[in-house]
């Protein structure tokens, strides 16, 4: 909303500043977004009177040259306009001026003559878009007044974004109200104004939904001069609250609307077929409206029509038949209140905002029609000659509004602070509305209060209360902390995800947190199967980014990308990770349930709310590439390898306290022989190892990638068991080497479980040191040395017992691998 | 043996003595390594030193002259023992002191063989304002990032006409009808908590949320919130402000001053915006471009708990009130950190995340 200063004061007689209004309107809720001064941009522009008007014919367009008589002696100028006649007063911009868009004037010859000076259009002066000729002023303007000061130009616009909750503020009245309460100045509401006089019987009119259109008021008036302009003034207050000036009906419902919230709607009455009727739209009716827009209309619609069908979109846009237009001579003004919720479907559905519509959807004072309707015609009258009926139209069905119960204690409790009940009672009179009760003898301090019209959003005592206390300033609340209850702190999960984070960083991983969003083409670069449970992405009717139209089902895309940007910005060697959720959506529920809100959905309404989100689970993922160990001066550096992936599997797995097994796996994304599987209680939790090559071709990521990814519930269900603890014996280790050969399909954990198994629980660690595949070897089979550690926890264990241990061992990784001894 | 005249035994005579102390002095004093130290050692103390001889030579004195040669003999071999020993010494602290040197590095040599890792600063903030939440005795709740239109809007006091629901972009999943979407707020949050854990309720829900709206230096469509609920018997708007002015002072540091200018939201009654004093110019404003020339940065909304919320989940209003807000962590980090450019939190650049520690 756009308040012009000028226009503001004719309802408050408000001094203040710009600036300082503007702050008080902050303080009550209104937020000024600028102050914007206007008219400083049109300077030494002067009334000048025409003398004499010379055409020269010499041109290929007619050019004159006119003699003013200016304040200070004779001056001629340059002009190519066609409505100058001698004795017209006119604007003169002098050489030194300057217009709008920084057009500094200055004498130049053109045409072959000094042109000293310039004679200004309204588009020129920044008044309005008539170009169609220089503006002629009345011959009341004194030659040598300034333009600028005679017409108004200087002024102040509030520009004010207006919350959805106050319809009211998108009115000179409403915001004249606020202003005239925030300085406690007089406030002349021309919402309150004469109502129309007159006996009904006006144009028929007929209501078919009186819950969409609680009031319709009609008013016609006939004989008006199509050509009568609209005035400057007009023009000008038309133009700063940031609509285009039109033509006089036009200018006249807008500036209606803008100075009283109303919107008016002007049809040509000639055009008119019949009754006006208020109705639904019928599935398969058409409208071409007034920005010449072919709409077809649905059922929820409401419109306007007549006996031609419907001629306009209620309280969104007029329709084209019934425009009115440069033969207008007899016009139909309508005044109607519209429902909020309505209106606000049917500008949706059409996708279609207009000042109309903007204002309907926020609320309309639905007393305010005859008022608005009665000015509008005032105007047209005065300014287009035109004459109105005596008759009018009221069709009337707004509902009592009911009065809000409050005790006059309620404010206070609500702020922290007291308010004395004159305060209450003063400021909800303030806010328009009327009270009674409260103070009473039997100290009853209950006020019965009923909100002004124009605040359909007053409906609860907590409403109320906001009025005073946004009223009596927000900067007036004393601070005090409250003293919550004693809380549980963080949850285990939560501390774990902390433990994990912390972790990977601690394991030279950098953390990354990247949108959930990917394309569906990379999981095809992935290589992940059509059945693979990631394919069941959730899709984004509306995405961010065309090309990532789903919710990621894997953290790996985003985390690749983040790799591709780093190595694109110069860094060979990485290690990211992230932890954040993943979205599978189900194939069965899909559909939220529309549950009422008032009232506590019942526990399987909630399950079935809940029940139809995607399954949301967080993961932990980490990419690698490049470098682990960078080269250095000590010597050599170490590339990444698959084993880091599943280091920091383990580093993870760890920071839970979660047993982890590494198995030999096969998914997608990983090679199908460098690829981990991940099992916590028995179940896959995630893989690691190095990237299958054709993934890293097809996402061109540098030659090796190496990644893990791992679903975190599982581990967490780990995280915070009691550990035991170790007694510690003091007695001396044994230690003791094997060598295995064993198939070379045999993988080493499972060669490492069966010597665990065989040794004992006398077993303090076991490591594997090395691993050979050779000539030594029998094709076809490789060598595993392990180094195994004993103590006893009751003795110096002896070679004897030690060898023991060791043959047991060994023993089980033959039972169980055919492992032998290496010769 | 009789007639045995010590005068005549030259390994005792005192002059030879003299000669072989001067001798094993010099000597001693003039080993420049611990070789020669030995060697000489081996020449003035050893089992042939002059010394030893003399040593022998005692034991066939007559026993009236053994004690003073005894006496002199010995008076001399622990002389030299001394001075051979603190030669050594000496020689031992010099051969250690080279042996130091030889052994120095240059310490400034770079060791970056074990790359560090960094956490996210998002992350960071979400912790510490949990950490300070939880510290007054709240709770941190979760919820998810897909939700119910009935959680995100319709519980909040947003129905399905209201126009507050075009305030925010949001984006559903296939088909909108299905009443599904991207958390357009972590306000949700507070619904699943109410329903959950019922009244008092104290928590605090730092996360991800998403609006559609065009990437640039200062929008994201995905970024994050920091949600604060407190349901309980007898709570204001000055506890509101007053848990306000905790977390932006623990947040920004002692002597910030917060502001609440009068705004709407549907879930709260009466609402207000949260304006923390520019930082940068500390409220002078002119020409400040952090704060626009304002003198205050938006920070977040908030207000009481609109009963119709507290209804939906469950929660007598005429019993219980509750404050509720919401803050941008983005944009914290933003103001906290001086970063210019809001692409660079998501983007992944480990060059941005390097510089934070364990905590910000």
């Amino acid at each position: 909303m756009r308040v012009p200063l000028s226009w503001l004061r004719e309802l408050t007689p408000v001094a203040a500043s710009g600036r300082d209004i503007a702050e008080a309107l902050i303080r009550a809720g209104f937020e000024v977004e600028q102050v914007e001064q206007v008219g400083h941009d049109v300077q030494g522009v002067v009334v000048g009177e025409v003398t004499q008007v010379k055409e020269l014919t010499e041109f290929k367009k007619p050019i004159r040259i006119v003699s003013l008589r200016m304040a200070d002696g004779d001056r001629s100028v340059v002009c190519g306009a066609q409505n100058i006649s001698v004795g017209d007063r006119v604007a003169v911009a002098l050489p030194g001026g300057l217009l709008p868009g920084d057009f500094r004037i200055t004498a130049r010859e053109t045409y072959g003559h000094v042109s000293d000076g310039m004679i200004c259009s309204s588009r020129e002066l920044g008044i309005s878009d008539d170009h169609g000729g220089i503006l002629v002023l009345g011959p009341e303007a004194p030659v040598g007044a300034d333009v600028a000061e005679l017409l108004s130009l200087r002024d102040e616009v509030l520009d004010i974004a207006v919350t959805p909750d106050r319809g009211y503020g998108f009115s000179v009245r409403g915001i004249a109200r606020e202003v005239a309460t925030a300085f406690a100045a007089e406030l002349d509401d021309p919402g309150l104004g004469p109502a129309p006089s007159g006996g009904r019987g006006g144009h028929p009119v007929v209501v078919d939904d009186v819950d969409a259109c609680t009031r319709y008021v009609a008013r016609v008036i006939r004989g008006l001069d199509p050509t009568a302009p609209s005035p400057l003034w007009l023009q000008r207050r038309v133009a700063l609250t940031g609509m285009r000036p039109i033509s006089l009906v036009v200018d006249v419902t807008n500036y209606v609307m803008q100075g009283f919230g109303q919107p008016l709607h002007a049809f040509d009455a000639n055009t008119l077929q019949g009754a006006i009727v208020v109705r639904e739209a019928r599935e398969g009716e058409q409208l071409r409206s007034l920005d010449g827009a072919d709409r077809e209309l649905a059922a929820g619609d409401l419109v306007i029509t007549d006996d031609s069908g419907p001629i306009a979109l209620a309280g969104v846009m007029g329709g084209q038949t019934t425009e009115v237009t440069k033969s207008t001579v007899d016009v139909l003004i309508e005044a109607a209140h519209f429902t909020a919720v309505g209106i606000g479907r049917t500008s949706r559905r059409h996708d279609l905002v207009s000042e109309a519509s903007k204002r309907f959807e926020r609320g309309v004072d639905p007393d305010l029609a005859p008022a608005a309707a009665h000015e509008a015609v005032a105007l047209l009258v005065s300014l287009g000659g035109g004459v109105a009926d005596d008759t009018h139209t009221d069709v009337d069905h707004r509902r009592s509004r009911p009065s809000i119960t409050m005790p006059v204690g309620f404010p206070g409790s609500r702020a922290g602070r007291a308010y004395d009940a004159d305060v209450v009672r003063r400021r909800l009179l303030e806010v328009g509305c009327t009270v009674e009760g409260g103070g009473t003898a039997d100290g009853a301090d209950v006020l019965e209060v009923t909100p002004p019209a124009w605040r359909p959003d007053l409906r609860e005592p907590v409403d109320l209360s906001e009025e005073v206390i946004r009223l009596e300033g927000y900067d007036a609340l004393p601070s005090v902390l409250p003293r919550a209850p004693a809380g549980r702190g963080l949850t285990i999960d939560q501390r774990a995800r902390r433990w994990i984070g912390t972790a990977l960083a601690g394991a030279g991983c950098t953390e990354a947190s990247t949108y959930p969003f990917m394309s569906e083409a990379v999981l095809d670069s992935l290589g992940i199967s059509a059945d693979d449970a990631r394919r069941l992405a959730p899709r984004i009717a509306n995405p961010v980014n065309d090309a990532e139209p789903v919710l990621r089902t894997t953290l790996l895309p985003g985390l690749l990308a983040v790799l591709l940007r780093n190595v694109g910005r110069g860094r060979a060697d990485l290690a990211l990770f992230e932890l954040g959720p993943v979205f599978l959506d189900r194939d069965d529920e899909r559909t939220a349930p529309r549950l009422p809100a008032e009232a506590r959905p019942s526990a399987d309404e909630l399950l079935s709310l809940n029940r139809s989100l995607p399954e949301e689970s967080d993961r932990v993922a980490a990419v690698l590439t490049g470098s682990r160990e960078p080269a250095g001066w000590w010597g050599p550096g170490r590339a990444v390898s698959w084993s880091d992936a599943v280091e920091l599997a383990r580093v993870v797995a760890s920071a839970t306290l979660a047993p982890l097994e590494i198995r030999q796996g096969a998914a997608a994304p990983w090679h199908p022989g460098r690829c981990a599987e991940l099992v916590v209680d028995g179940a896959v939790v995630g893989h690691a190892g190095e990237l299958h090559p054709r993934v890293v071709s097809a996402l061109g990521l540098p030659h090796a990638v190496v990644a893990m990814e791992v679903e975190l519930a599982p581990l967490l269900a780990h995280a915070g068991a009691t550990v035991r603890a170790r007694n510690l014996s003091v007695f001396p280790i044994a230690t003791v080497d094997v060598a295995l050969v064993v198939d070379a399909a045999t993988p080493a954990a499972e060669v490492e479980d069966a010597l665990r198994a065989g040794a004992g629980p006398m077993l303090e660690s076991i490591r594997l040191f090395d691993l050979y595949v050779g000539d030594q070897v029998p094709q076809g089979s490789k060598s595993l040395a392990f180094t195994l550690r004993f103590r006893s926890t009751e003795t110096t264990l002896t070679d004897q017992v030690v060898n023991e241990l060791r043959d047991a061992a060994v023993a089980e990784a033959g039972v169980r691998v055919g492992a032998t001894l290496r010769a | 043996m009789a007639d045995y005249d010590p005068v005549t035994k030259a390994a005792l005579d005192p002059a030879v003595l003299d000669a072989a102390r001067s001798a094993a002095l010099a000597d001693f004093a003039g080993a420049a390594d611990l070789e020669a130290l030995a060697l000489a050692r081996t020449a003035h103390l050893g089992d042939r030193s002059p010394l030893a001889l003399a040593n022998r030579e005692i034991k066939v004195l007559p026993p009236q002259a053994r004690k003073d040669a005894g006496q002199r003999v010995g008076g001399l071999k622990a002389e030299l023992d001394l001075a051979y020993a603190d030669r050594r010494a000496a020689l031992e602290e010099q051969r250690d002191a080279r042996a130091l040197v030889e052994e120095a590095v240059d310490v400034t040599l770079p060791w970056d063989r074990a790359p560090r890792g960094h956490r996210h600063p998002l992350t960071l903030v979400q912790e510490k304002v949990a950490d300070i939440f939880t510290a007054m005795g709240y709770e941190v709740a979760e919820g998810p990032l897909v939700e119910t239109e009935w959680h995100n809007f319709d519980a909040l006091n947003m129905p399905a006409d209201h126009p507050a629901r075009a305030m925010q972009d949001t984006i559903f999943l296939d088909p909108p009808s299905a009443g599904r979407l991207l958390r357009t707020h972590t306000s949700p949050v507070q619904i699943r908590a109410l329903l959950e854990r019922g009244a008092p309720c104290y928590v605090v829900a730092p996360g991800r949320v998403v609006r559609n709206d065009p990437i640039d230096a200062t929008h994201s469509p995905v970024f994050h919130q920091l949600e604060c609920l407190a349901v309980d018997e007898g709570l204001t708007m000055a506890h509101l402000r007053g848990t306000i002015d905790a977390l932006s002072q623990a947040v920004f540091g002692a002597g910030i001053i917060s502001r609440l200018r009068p705004s709407y939201f549907p879930f709260t009654e009466p609402s207000a915006e949260v304006d923390l004093v520019c930082f940068v110019c500390g409220g002078a404003a002119d020409g400040c471009r952090t704060c626009a020339g304002e003198g205050w940065i938006e920070w977040g909304g908030c207000g009481m708990v609109h009963p119709r919320v507290l209804r939906a989940c469950g929660v007598d209003p005429e019993r219980y009130s509750g404050y509720a807000f919401g803050m941008g962590l983005d944009r914290l980090l933003m103001f906290r950190h001086g970063i210019t450019d809001l692409r660079h939190l998501f983007e992944g650049d480990v060059r941005f995340a390097e510089p934070f520690g364990s905590e910000v």
